[in-house]
């Protein structure tokens, strides 16, 4: 006589099956959460039948549990798989609702900028500073043998007077606002051992009424060389080095004939500036030369074993063409727009 | 200068097809720059007309015209315009007669302006052209009537070129000559310089008359008192010419040229003095003879002496003035100008032509006393050609004769007494080593006698004589540069000169850049103002250093003023870079730019500390004793670097998610803490109440170093009256640092501790204090008591109202702590803290709150 396994194969796959739709049916993970008692707990079915085992016959025990356990297995596996779905659901909903319009994104905090004819010349000073050059200064309101004496300005040198100087009360202490950075290559001979090679850059003034190229109170910048057998071939190689570094590998340089007392022979500079807008085309940009031998003496610095040469620029009249400013007047009137346009770079 | 292209070829080859924009090219490689071109832009049919006859109608304006009819061409031959040769013009001028040659503007011709001509109905007429004035042909100033040529001693067939005949025809290029180059304000002198710029033909225009000696008219020259060791007249030609008709017109040509040269034509005699200055260089004078009373006499003036110069100014003379005086007294101002006393007019008869050499200096100082910049004195300034006087006077007497009908004269006087020229040695090598170029010994004699030196090439070099036009060539380094400009400065090599290693920026240049990008990175934008202040700018400021910081403090500062302050400009050097900052806040503000963060570096100026005089200055040309050079900087005043800053309106303006912020005093203090950062040095703050600054809103900043606290600046508001007269909100963020104080007090470098691991503990404590108690001293207090265990303490709430008596305030901090060498248990964070709350409590009564 053969008696039926108390636990049938029908029976757990009712049961199973049963289990399976309430797990499908769960549509988030708290309603999963809610049916996970009523399908895997100590009240489940599937548990039910588990509890049984122990109490059938031992020839049933063996199919019956592997039965009810590889069930018990389905419905686990079910159960996660559908929790790590829901899972990723939710997720992607939360993503969504938290996507925002980055395009109107808030300044956390200001944003400020720094004056290009500062940036230009720190940017000067790193090109010079690379070469082993330093950056000498000196003070803006200066003494007249400095300014004049000093660079081989006779105190009647016509070249004097031309100068346009702002004189301090009283005008017998002989106490001026600096004409040029040159004074500066003075102190720079006086307080150096030569070799010396420096840049000066900084604030000049001269009487000239402020409009769209002029302006009473200007930016220079002034390099001095003194060394033994410098020769203008090293200042032309120093400029056209400049010049490719401020403009680009296809600037150029070219040097007219020109005086001025602290240096002979003298040179005007010209610039072939590649990025002009409107075109390639040369540029008035400095003067240099030889430094005279009057100024070496007046620094103490024999003429005869020591040569150098000495260059200088206006800054405000090359930011005008380097970056295309058309009007003075908005290098010194400190509206912030005209900062901002330039940011922390040129 | 202005080089009349006409004048020009008549001593340098041009050529055929020169325009004054290629004359300037070319001068431009020899070292003048070119300034701009200029003509006469005369174009089109203008004709010599002769007036046939003429009808006056008077007008209904009260004006009375002519209409008239006028040849322009031959009988018989069509018109330069392709018109009739007969035509009918309506003339506004009075001042002509029938027969009269008249200049002819035909249909079709452009006058400068430009004005073109064209036939026109007016006055009833068809008006078939214009007769034209000199000022309508650009000539001259004369519109009284129109140009009569019977006046400029002219009878030209009808019909002929008028712009040939008054040579309008011609141009001129204008170049910038530098102060060492006095020779080319000449047409001698760049004829010259065109020759070397090219390799055209020179011919010298020294050479158009012959110099005659001279002699009989008692002349006297004695410089009593020489400036700077220098005679003021080295040389002193006169001339007499006889007979001459004043009243001759000048020749056409000769107008034209001045004209395009810059000068206007004044008369025959003057014209002609102008005329031989252009063309040699040499300013030349004449006297109107029979107005000279005696012989006369170069010297300086007397004390009280005056001179009434030809421009009818009586002029108060100084000792150092020299002048050309006669038994009357002085008769001009040497190298200067003129006087009215002796001036020649259409009645003179005889005159006597003056040309002489005086010192550059004495002149320059005797001009720039009397403000009188004349074309004599630029030249003598700059140094005259002292081989030229005889020259000169030969060529106005010449020119005087032939269109003066004068008489030359043996009789006048030459003094001379200038030094020989110098003798320049110039070492064989020199050139090359100074500009690079491998020139050949050849080259050299080559270009230094082009350019007129008497060159010898002797053993291991040159000696040099420099021509008598060149006084600038004093040097040897003067001639490199005439061998290196003849030679043209193209054929200079490139050569890269190796520096020694540098040390790169120092920490100072390091600190300040560093300052600037954070500040800017922090969202304040870097401005540049001008460093001249007002009265009233200067009187609000607090600068640590000087005496006027304190609230209530009624010291002005005694800033450094301008003797020369431009117009509408302030004349005081800033002490402090806020009043203009403000004052560049207010601009951007009324700009519609109300939320503002700007800043500024730059240097502030003290006043003197020794005001007055400082005596002579040392000679250029050595190096002064150390003594010297200390004197010379005892004069110049501190300078030190400032940084400032000002805030308003919206820290943060309102936008998507944020809220709007204020932005005040917290935006001041913040930016000191950044610029402390750039600087390395830990900057604090106590209350404070500096002038300019809001009394209660303010703090002073300080550094504590060994030597105790130095204050280097002031952070918080602006005083709200300040605000509001500079137009600006109540509320303006202010700060302003002494960088080079900040940078002499911060630490030299930054010496770092150990970052220790061990798990922190944090607590949190409240403590009510009164009102009164600065937060930074309770701090100050519990860093103290709670010893090496706190690693950070941070104030996180200031609260005052339900809960905390009246005038007392809760502050709660967030503390710290961490044990370098074990896990810190809560108990031991428990006590330090409140070993920290101890010395609170003794030293303010502090309690930690209920």
């Amino acid at each position: 006589m053969t008696s039926e396994n108390p636990i049938s194969a029908a029976q757990v796959d009712a049961v199973v099956a049963e289990a399976l739709a309430a797990i499908a049916a769960a549509s988030d993970l708290t309603a999963l959460k809610s049916v996970r008692s009523s399908v895997l707990g100590e009240q489940s079915p599937i548990a039910g039948l588990n509890s049984q085992l122990g109490k059938i016959a031992p020839e049933f025990k063996a199919e019956a549990g592997k039965i009810v356990g590889q069930a018990r297995g389905s419905l686990n596996q079910a159960y996660s798989a559908r929790e790590t779905e829901l899972f990723a659901a939710e997720e992607r909903a939360k993503l969504a609702a938290e996507s925002v319009d980055v395009t109107a994104s808030p300044l956390t905090a200001r944003i400020g900028a720094r004056h290009p004819l500062a940036l230009l010349q720190e940017q000067i000073s790193d090109i010079f500073v690379g070469m082993g050059w330093e950056i000498a200064e000196g003070p803006e309101l200066e003494n007249e043998w400095f300014n004049f004496d000093a660079l081989n300005f006779d105190v009647d040198h016509p070249a004097r007077a031309m100068q346009d100087t702002f004189f301090v009360e009283p005008v017998e202490s002989h106490l001026l606002l600096r004409t040029h950075t040159s004074p500066v290559q003075v102190r720079s001979m006086l307080e150096r051992e030569v070799p010396i090679y420096v840049l000066c850059p900084g604030r000049v003034f001269r009487t000239d009424e402020l409009d769209a190229t002029h302006t009473p109170v200007f930016h220079q910048v002034e390099g001095l060389a003194i060394d033994k057998g410098l020769t203008m071939a090293d200042l032309r190689g120093t400029l056209e080095h400049f010049a490719r570094s401020m403009f680009g590998p296809d600037a150029q340089i070219r040097l007219r004939p020109s005086f001025f007392p602290f240096t002979e022979p003298s040179a005007e500079l010209d610039v072939w500036h590649p990025g002009a807008k409107g075109g390639a085309r040369w540029v008035e940009w400095g003067g240099c030369g030889m430094v005279n031998p009057n100024v070496l003496k007046a620094a103490g610095i024999d003429p005869e074993e020591f040569s150098g040469f000495a260059f200088g620029m206006g800054i405000e009249r090359t930011l005008m063409f380097r970056n295309d400013v058309k009007d003075m007047h908005d290098m010194v009137e400190a509206d912030v727009r005209f900062s901002e346009q330039f940011g922390l770079v040129l | 200068m202005r080089v009349p292209l006409n004048w020009l070829a008549e001593y340098v080859d041009l050529p055929g097809d020169a325009t004054p924009d290629s004359v300037m090219a070319e001068l431009v490689k020899v070292g003048l720059e070119e300034e701009g071109a200029h003509g006469y832009d005369v174009t089109g049919p203008v004709v010599v007309g002769k007036v046939l006859e003429f009808t006056p109608e008077e007008q209904s304006n009260g004006k009375t015209i002519r209409w008239c009819q006028v040849q322009v061409a031959p009988t018989g031959e069509k018109a330069a315009d392709g018109g009739e040769a007969v035509r009918g013009i309506v003339c506004g001028a009075g001042n002509f007669e029938v027969g009269d040659k008249v200049v002819v503007c035909l249909p079709g011709a452009v006058l400068p302006g430009p004005f073109p001509i064209a036939a026109r109905k007016t006055y009833g007429h068809i008006s078939d052209g214009m007769l034209a004035s000199g000022r309508e042909l650009g000539l001259s100033e004369d519109h009284g009537g129109i140009l009569r040529l019977a006046e400029l001693g002219l009878d030209p067939k009808v019909g002929t070129d008028a712009k040939e005949l008054l040579h309008l025809d011609d141009t001129a290029a204008e170049i910038n000559v530098t102060p060492d180059r006095g020779y080319c304000l000449s047409i001698r002198g760049v004829a010259r310089e065109y020759s070397h710029a090219t390799g055209s033909a020179f011919r010298d225009p020294a050479g158009n008359a012959e110099p005659q000696s001279t002699s009989g008219f008692p002349l006297l020259v004695n410089d009593q008192a020489p400036i700077r060791g220098r005679n003021g007249c080295t040389r002193f030609v006169l001339r007499q010419v006889t007979g001459i008709d004043a009243t001759r017109p000048t020749p056409p040509w000769m107008v034209s040229r001045l004209k395009l040269a810059g000068m206007r034509s004044i008369s025959l005699i003057v014209d002609i003095t102008n005329y031989v200055m252009l063309e040699l260089g040499q300013p030349t004078h004449a006297y109107d003879f029979d107005k000279l009373t005696g012989g006369m006499q170069v010297r300086r003036a007397t004390k009280g002496e005056t001179l009434k110069t030809l421009d009818g100014q009586v002029r108060k003379l100084h000792l150092e003035d020299l002048v050309i005086a006669d038994d009357s007294g002085a008769i001009g101002l040497a190298g200067v100008m003129g006087g009215e006393s002796t001036e020649v007019t259409d009645g003179t008869v005889n005159v006597l032509i003056e040309a002489a050499n005086f010192d550059p200096i004495s002149i320059a100082r005797s001009a720039r006393r009397h403000k009188l910049p004349s074309e004599a004195s630029k030249r003598f300034e700059r140094g005259v050609d002292h081989s030229m006087a005889k020259h000169a006077a030969a060529r106005v007497v010449q020119l005087l004769e032939v269109h003066g009908r004068g008489e030359a004269q043996w009789f006048g006087a030459d003094y001379r007494s200038y030094e020989p020229q110098p003798t320049i040695w110039l070492p064989e090598g020199f050139a090359t080593s100074m500009v690079g170029v491998p020139y050949e010994n050849y080259e050299i004699t080559q270009v230094l006698q082009a350019i007129g030196c008497v060159v010898a090439h002797v053993d291991g070099g040159f000696e040099v004589i420099p021509p008598t036009w060149r006084p600038d060539l004093t040097h040897k380094t003067d001639l490199v540069e005439e061998v290196a400009r003849i030679t043209g400065y193209d054929r200079i090599p490139t050569r890269l000169p190796v520096a020694p290693p540098g040390r790169g920026y120092t920490r100072a240049q390091q600190q300040r850049r560093k300052a600037a990008n954070a500040l800017a990175a922090a969202g304040v934008t870097e401005v540049l103002n001008y460093p001249f202040v007002t009265d009233a700018q200067l009187d609000w400021v607090a600068v640590a250093e000087l005496a006027s910081t304190q609230a209530g403090a009624s010291v002005p500062v005694a800033a450094v003023k301008l003797a020369n302050p431009l117009q509408g400009q302030a004349s005081n050097m800033r002490v402090s870079l806020l009043p203009a900052l403000v004052e560049a806040a207010a601009r951007n503000h009324s700009r519609g730019l109300t939320n503002l963060a700007i800043y500024e570096v730059g240097s502030v100026f003290h006043p003197a500390k020794t005001v007055g005089k400082t005596g002579d200055l040392p000679i250029g040309n050595e190096r002064p004793s150390v003594k010297a050079i200390a004197t010379l900087e005892t004069t110049i005043p501190a300078q030190p670097k400032h940084l400032a800053a000002v805030f308003l309106g919206d820290r943060n303006q309102q936008q998507v998610g944020t809220k709007t912020e204020a932005a005040g005093y917290q935006d001041a203090i913040q930016a000191a803490r950044i610029v402390g950062l750039a600087f390395g040095a830990q900057i604090e703050v106590r209350q404070a109440s500096p002038k300019g600054f809001h009394p209660g809103r303010t703090a002073e900043l300080f550094v504590r170093n060994a030597d105790g606290d130095q204050v280097i600046g002031y952070a918080g508001e602006l005083d709200p009256a300040l605000a509001a007269e500079n137009h600006l909100p109540r509320r303006v963020g202010a700060l302003e640092i002494n960088l080079d104080h900040l940078g002499q007090v911060a630490p030299e470098s930054v010496q770092a501790s150990a970052v220790h691991t061990h798990p922190a503990a944090t607590q949190d404590v409240s403590l009510v204090v009164a009102a009164d108690v600065p937060a930074a001293s309770v701090r100050a207090a519990l860093v103290e008591g709670a010893g090496a265990l706190l690693e950070h303490i941070q104030l996180t709430d200031d609260y005052r109202g339900t809960g905390i008596d009246a005038g007392h305030k809760s502050l709660t901090f967030a503390l710290r702590f961490r044990a370098t060498d074990r896990t810190l248990t809560q108990a031991e964070a428990s006590e330090a803290k409140e070993a920290g709350v101890a010395v609170a409590n003794e030293r303010f009564g502090a309690v930690i709150r209920g």
